[in-house]
């Protein structure tokens, strides 16, 4: 017997899964979606797990896994699967990581010399990740995952 | 070679500079000059005033018979106009063979790096290290407790935005050491380096006060502006000022470093104690810095 889906499935588009809960609108925030982009967002809070308690979903409908900053996605939520549907069929299913290097958001201390306009990329190694630390290549200061995750 | 944290300094690397040290003590002392960088040019390049360390790199790399040239006033320079510290570094590498810098933000010696292949020597980068610094202390150390390993140290005072102070724990971290750190509650060390420390196997211990029996006692200055009123800043302060009454609370063989200038945190009439070794420890700054100097420049 097929489960009861409290959002109908989409057509085509993202399912984000796995979501910590209390988090989609931080990721929400990060996925530039707005009047102009147009698509349709489902978002499932609160939500059942098989695995491990409870968790958020978002479905966004007509968006290419390219269109995502997955790297900004695993910095709030490392747990976190990506489905790919294509005709209301999973056609790929990715498991988010976060990178060694993180290197889109700038570096959470001010005075470090990535953030006076100097032409690098910040530089953000990371060093473990549950929970996540992670320390800037240049100004050597440790980062937790809060710090972080403000700086996004 | 670059010479930009002690963070990444392996203890083997360590251990041959004051090799290195020890055998340049001598020719410092003397005042004799050596040829080893005849014809090599270093530029020193100084974003924030310093007088001390600029004196000291400018006097090592003439005793060593080399060049300097640079500037210790960034108003004057082309930071003014607004060029980017990559930009300087690109044009000054075709000047000069080394480059040791000061620069007012954590990270300028790494990113300065990226940006040549001629050595950089990061003689302070904000409140994040100052390596050539660390290394003088060890070479203090080693000389006048003729040991390292098997040492307690404290450091005290400001040790959150204290580069000294960083530079010197990651160094002593290569060492078997216990460290005790002790300051205000507002001014600790960050966490990040005691759990680094902790993950090199150092024994580390946080206190309130100075009053120590360790081997060495490294007080650093407690800035004005790192508090919101001047009363508070004084009462904290004053825990931390080493006068003849301070003194008695101190080891009779704990030897009493500080990484100059000072202003009112020792005072000088402690300066005949046989445990005051700062200035003998600012002495071994030329040393030091013609033992690195050669190092990275020398054939």
């Amino acid at each position: 017997m097929e489960k009861e889906l409290k959002v109908k499935k989409i057509k085509n588009g993202i399912v984000l899964d796995h979501l910590p809960c209390g988090k989609v609108l931080d990721i929400i925030k990060i996925l530039n979606i707005d009047k102009k982009t147009g698509e349709t967002v489902s978002i499932l809070m609160n939500v059942e797990s098989a695995s491990k308690g409870k968790k958020d979903i978002i479905k966004i409908e007509n968006k290419k896994l390219e269109d995502l900053n997955i790297d900004k996605i695993a910095i709030i939520a490392p747990n976190a699967t990506v489905n790919i549907i294509k005709d209301f069929q999973v056609v790929k299913k990715r498991k988010i990581r976060i990178p060694d290097i993180i290197d889109i958001i700038n570096c959470p201390n001010p005075s470090c010399i990535t953030n006076q306009k100097e032409p690098v990329k910040p530089k953000l190694l990371v060093e473990q990740t549950e929970p996540l630390k992670a320390r800037c290549y240049y100004c050597e200061r440790v980062f937790t995952k809060e710090e972080l995750v403000e700086n996004i | 070679m670059n010479i930009i944290s002690t963070r990444h300094m392996k203890r083997s690397f360590i251990e041959e500079v004051l090799e290195r040290t020890k055998k340049m003590d001598p020719v410092a002392e003397s005042k004799k000059q050596l040829d080893i960088l005849e014809g090599k040019i270093l530029a020193t390049l100084f974003f924030e005033p310093s007088t001390r360390t600029n004196l000291s790199f400018t006097t090592a790399m003439k005793m060593l018979g080399g060049t300097v040239i640079g500037f210790d006033n960034p108003r004057t320079s082309s930071v003014k106009k607004g060029e980017t510290l990559a930009d300087t570094i690109r044009v000054v590498q075709s000047y000069a063979n080394a480059i040791v810098m000061r620069h007012p933000n954590e990270g300028a010696a790494a990113l300065a790096a990226e940006f040549t292949n001629i050595p950089i020597i990061n003689a302070g980068d904000g409140s994040n290290q100052h390596p050539t610094q660390a290394l003088l202390d060890l070479y203090t150390i080693l000389k006048e407790k003729h040991k390292i390993d098997g040492l307690e140290i404290t450091l005290a005072g400001d040790l959150k935005y204290g580069r000294t102070i960083h530079s010197l724990a990651y160094a002593l971290g290569k060492f078997d050491v216990s460290i005790v750190f002790a300051s205000p509650p507002a001014l600790r060390i960050q966490r990040w380096i005691i759990n680094d420390l902790k993950s090199a196997g150092i024994s580390v211990k946080e206190t309130d006060n100075i009053e120590t029996t360790s081997d060495v006692l490294y007080l650093t200055r407690i800035q004005k502006e790192r508090f919101p009123d001047i009363e508070e800043y004084q009462k904290v302060a004053s825990a931390y000022v080493l006068n003849e009454e301070s003194l008695k609370k101190i080891g009779k063989e704990t030897m009493i470093m500080h990484p100059l200038p000072r202003v009112n945190e020792i005072t000088p009439e402690i300066d005949h104690d046989k445990r005051a070794k700062y200035f003998v420890q600012s002495s071994y700054g030329i040393p030091t810095r013609m033992a690195i100097l050669s190092m990275v420049m020398g054939d």
